[in-house]
């Protein structure tokens, strides 16, 4: 089901063809992170600290180096200490989180390395590395962290964005505002006031594809790196970094990726492997166990956050106070800035004070996840929403319809909003069947809405004209949501030949121009934007060939379906095979090249309807039927563009029921597996229906807005609300776990 | 994948592991002889001795399903098992689940046109553990799909279009 606001009349657009990768994928032929088999290839392993937080006193390496087939052992040693060398703090914290320096910050942050002739030689080498460690006290949370007399995990750290610069050092990295109005007018001003508090959980990606590195050094100093991530050039310019090398000496080709939502941005194998490969002399491969995906690598933050909001009866908000604090882990750099711009960007709110912290704690160092910081600070504020329209007898989308934003409203964060399609998701859902169906016994409906930026940034594409006038579209954005799909949907457009006759590659760092990270949800916004523009110069070119065949002016001719026309049709029409197999004669082989920083980013909007069934007895949730709708702008490939929809929404109900770190009073990770860190599994979820909206971006040629993340912002609020509608309580913890739900129940019986 | 050159380093290999067993392991209608250590799982024997990565590793506790194989037909999760004990059995992995070079099986047939995967990383073990599910009950309903595939995790899909895939090559629609 689609609102379609215009239909240009796109022949590949907006079309659902068979996957470009499919094939590759269902038969096994796909090669992931952890299927590079090099000759002479050894295996690593990693040696992590059993401690949350502690100072290194020594690390002795001479058991495991004399061991059978260990070729190499590394510890921070081996790695520039680029506090020594200016690096920046962002590079220092990189550096460091790749490969402690003096203190360990987390349980799982690496020590030491070893490589040898097998996995199995590897994993008993790094066993018998023997660290000594002076155990230091640990803070685990924002409360911890935050409180006076807490231990500090980093002596320097003194609060950005307080004014004046603290006198003492903290464990809070920074604190954002963001203000307008007269809070007290405000609140005076309404007729119910709503107060709560609100935590959440560090959750993890889980991506099914665990970190792995496979890596090949030369003696000269370059090295070529296999690995599966979500920005090779980012990873090449991160490895280059801690190594202390030119990124211009490591290649990098990215291999398919088994998931990401964020979580694989950030360089952790890949520095390691190269080193141990140039110890050795042979090539690398580093794989992560789940355990140590779990332990070492990238969840979301745990939260604390207050909301309070003013309505008028009418159903005017009249104004918002937001606090947060946000868990970043052993390094700063939490989600806590986007939260705060996030937080209250789906309504106009005359007087608001949004106030974020950065806190760290002895935890891993957070990575970003689908939307980063969005989710929590919704759960918080979207409930809020509820409890209001339920406290004035307002339905809860036309409270939301009415202080929505739309297009010229002063968004929260600063710019004012160009063309939006937040109301039109909106009502969608009101509209929507599922919206006024029959609920039965213990079944409760809830709706929450979320906003995304997207965002835009650097991408570099080259399409080359084969000389049957096929084409292969050149990129380097990893695909990890179906943009090989989109970019060659958007080529066959612009090209006007069949979908079928393109192919779109994922090149290399050294075949393809910069590109960054695929996150964002940018890649079909800017890399497509890419691809456009080189097909642009492409058929531009085609025209000035068919121009110097017919010998007319190239204002004469247009490219229509492929093919070169003359405006009065006094010439037989040139096809794109035509003119490429004659190519040689009007000025050799067709190609281009196009690289930008895209601008005009679009803004994303999701409204979700979710409905439970609340078990009394077990306190187990069930969300038995799920609505999203959301705007893509323009759905290029709409079988992905669902698809997208699909797992933020799966995720979110992992996010809302299931989903936690939980560590102990050691500070030690107690449920890093897949058995007792439970996502769902397909008897957990209903059938997730979508409806794309498509209010067009006026800004990009087909009018992408991205659609990877918004998906995720609006479930825990969605099913939190349905939870309450069906069993009249109000979670504020996450996740809403059975035994949380009974003791509510229980709290409310009495 | 680069196999080949450098033998010396993959003998030098072999001669540093420790006790080795023999094991005759008939895999996707070839039958290998190997000497293998006892602690070698299965996956690890089929991804690294043989070659055939298209078997995946996603939580090492049998709990994520991309490991899935088929040993004497039926599915097993190769982290679960020992190589050693498949010697004398018969394994299908997903580069042999094809009928011929040229088609596809229909359950990968399914998948690929039901848009039944996004990363693909659990797909060969999705792929193996629905073609088990189908053996065992042909005509499933929406919700013996979901809990016949309990054990294999896909964190991209929200399983909407897994689910949709399987009923497909059930012969069923989704209503």
């Amino acid at each position: 089901m689609a609102v379609i606001e215009e239909n240009p009349g796109y022949k590949w657009v907006g079309t659902r063809p068979i996957r470009p990768d499919g094939l590759e994928k269902i038969t096994g032929k796909a090669q992931f992170g952890a299927d590079s088999i090099l000759p002479g290839m050894l295996y690593g392993s990693v040696v992590r600290s059993p401690h949350a937080h502690a100072r290194i006193l020594s690390i002795d390496m001479s058991v495991a180096k004399s061991m059978p087939g260990v070729k190499a052992v590394i510890t921070s040693a081996d790695f520039p200490d680029l506090a020594l060398n200016g690096g920046s703090a962002g590079d220092i914290d990189m550096s460091n989180n790749v490969m402690a320096r003096a203190k360990v910050l987390y349980e799982g942050h690496v020590v030491a390395a070893v490589a040898a002739n097998t996995r199995e030689q590897a994993k008993a080498a790094a066993d018998a590395v023997i660290v000594n460690y002076e155990v230091l006290p640990h803070v685990l949370t924002v409360d911890e962290a935050m409180a006076d007399n807490a231990p500090l995990l980093h002596d320097g750290m003194y609060t950005k964005g307080i004014d004046p610069k603290p006198e003492k050092p903290s464990n809070v990295a920074s604190r954002v505002v963001h203000e307008r109005g007269d809070l007290d007018k405000g609140f005076a001003e309404a007729d119910l006031v709503i107060e709560r508090e609100y935590t959440t959980k560090p959750v993890h990606q889980g991506y099914i594809e665990p970190h792995a590195a496979v890596a090949d050094a030369n003696s000269d100093g370059r090295a070529h790196i296999w690995c599966s991530s979500q920005g090779h050039f980012q990873m090449r310019a991160h490895t280059a970094t801690v190594l202390g090398v030119s990124p211009g000496t490591i290649k990098v080709t990215a291999a398919e990726i088994g998931g990401g939502f964020g979580g694989k941005t950030v360089v952790y194998l890949e520095p390691l492997a190269v080193r141990l490969s140039q110890r050795a002399g042979r090539p690398v491969k580093l794989v992560m166990d789940r355990d140590e995906v779990f332990r070492a690598s990238g969840p979301t933050s745990g939260t604390r956050i207050k909301v309070k909001m003013g309505v008028t009866n009418e159903g005017q908000l009249t104004a918002a106070d937001v606090w947060m604090g946000y868990e970043a882990g052993a390094f700063s750099g939490s989600p806590v800035g986007a939260a705060g711009m996030t937080v209250i960007a789906c309504y106009d709110i005359p007087n608001f004070f949004v106030e974020g912290f950065d806190v760290v704690v002895n935890k891993p160092r957070v990575a970003a996840y689908r939307a980063p910081g969005a989710p929590m600070a919704a759960f918080a504020v979207e409930t809020v929403m509820d409890e209001l329209a339920r406290g004035i007898n307002i339905d809860p989308i036309d409270l939301r319809l009415q202080n929505a934003v739309v297009e010229g409203t002063q968004a929260s964060y600063g710019p004012k909003f160009p063309r939006i399609g937040f109301v039109e998701t909106l009502e969608a859902i009101k509209n929507h069947p599922q919206y006024t169906a029959e609920l039965g016994p213990n079944q409760g409906r809830g709706v929450a809405a979320g906003f995304w930026f997207n965002a835009g940034m650097n991408s570099s594409a080259t399409v080359h004209i084969n000389e049957n006038g096929t084409a292969t579209v050149v990129v380097g954005s990893p695909d990890i949501g179906g943009s090989r799909q989109s970019m060659a949907l958007m080529a066959a457009e612009e090209l006007g030949i069949s979908y079928e006759n393109i192919k779109p590659v994922v090149a290399d760092t050294e075949t393809v121009g910069f590109n960054d990270v695929t996150g964002g949800s940018r890649v079909t916004l800017a890399t497509g934007a890419a691809v456009v523009d080189a097909c642009r110069v492409i058929t531009a070119d085609l025209r000035a060939r068919a121009a110097k065949t017919w010998d007319v002016e190239i204002d004469d001719v247009e490219w229509v379906d492929g093919q070169a026309q003359h405006v009065d049709g006094s010439q037989p029409p040139l096809s794109l095979a035509d003119l490429a197999g004659k190519s040689g004669r009007t000025g050799g082989p067709i190609s281009a090249t196009a690289s930008l920083n895209a601008r005009g980013v679009g803004a994303a909007f999701s409204t979700q309807l979710c409905d439970v069934e609340v078990d009394p007895e077990t306190g187990i949730t069930r969300v038995i039927r799920y609505v999203s709708a959301q705007d893509a702008g323009r759905a290029i490939s709409p079988a992905y563009v669902e698809g997208q929809m699909q797992g933020g929404v799966a995720q979110g109900i992992g996010w809302a029921l299931n989903e936690e770190y939980i560590h102990n009073s050691s500070g030690v990770m107690e449920n890093a597996s897949f058995l007792d860190y439970r996502i769902p599994v397909a008897s957990d979820l209903p059938m997730i229906d979508t409806v794309i909206v498509e209010v067009p971006n006026p800004a990009h040629p087909y009018g992408v807005r991205g659609v990877g993340e918004v998906g995720i912002v609006p479930p825990m609020a969605a099913v939190a609300n349905a939870i309450s509608d069906a069993a009249g309580v109000r979670m504020k913890d996450l996740p809403m776990s059975p035994v949380k739900l009974l003791e509510a129940l229980n709290e409310k019986g009495k | 994948m680069v196999l080949g050159g450098y033998a010396s380093s993959f003998v030098l290999a072999r001669d540093e592991k420790g006790d080795t067993v023999e094991i005759s392991v008939t895999v996707n209608g070839d039958t290998k002889t190997d000497e293998v250590e006892p602690r070698t799982l299965l996956v690890y024997y089929l991804r690294e001795e043989l070659g055939l990565t298209g078997t995946n590793v996603g939580c090492d506790t049998s709990s994520c399903g991309a490991c899935t194989v088929h040993v004497n037909g039926e599915s097993v999760k190769s982290c679960t098992m020992l190589a050693v004990q498949a010697d004398g059995q018969e394994v299908l992995t997903i580069e042999g689940l094809a009928p011929s070079a040229t088609e596809l099986h229909p359950m990968q047939e399914s998948f690929r046109e039901n848009h039944g995967l996004q990363c693909g990383y659990c797909t060969p073990g999705m792929v193996m553990a629905a073609c088990s599910l189908l053996k065992e009950n042909p005509s499933p309903t929406e919700i013996e799909v979901r809990e016949g595939l309990e054990g294999n995790l896909c964190r991209c899909t929200g399983y909407h279009n897994i689910v949709k895939s399987v009923l497909a090559c059930s012969g069923q629609d989704l209503l």
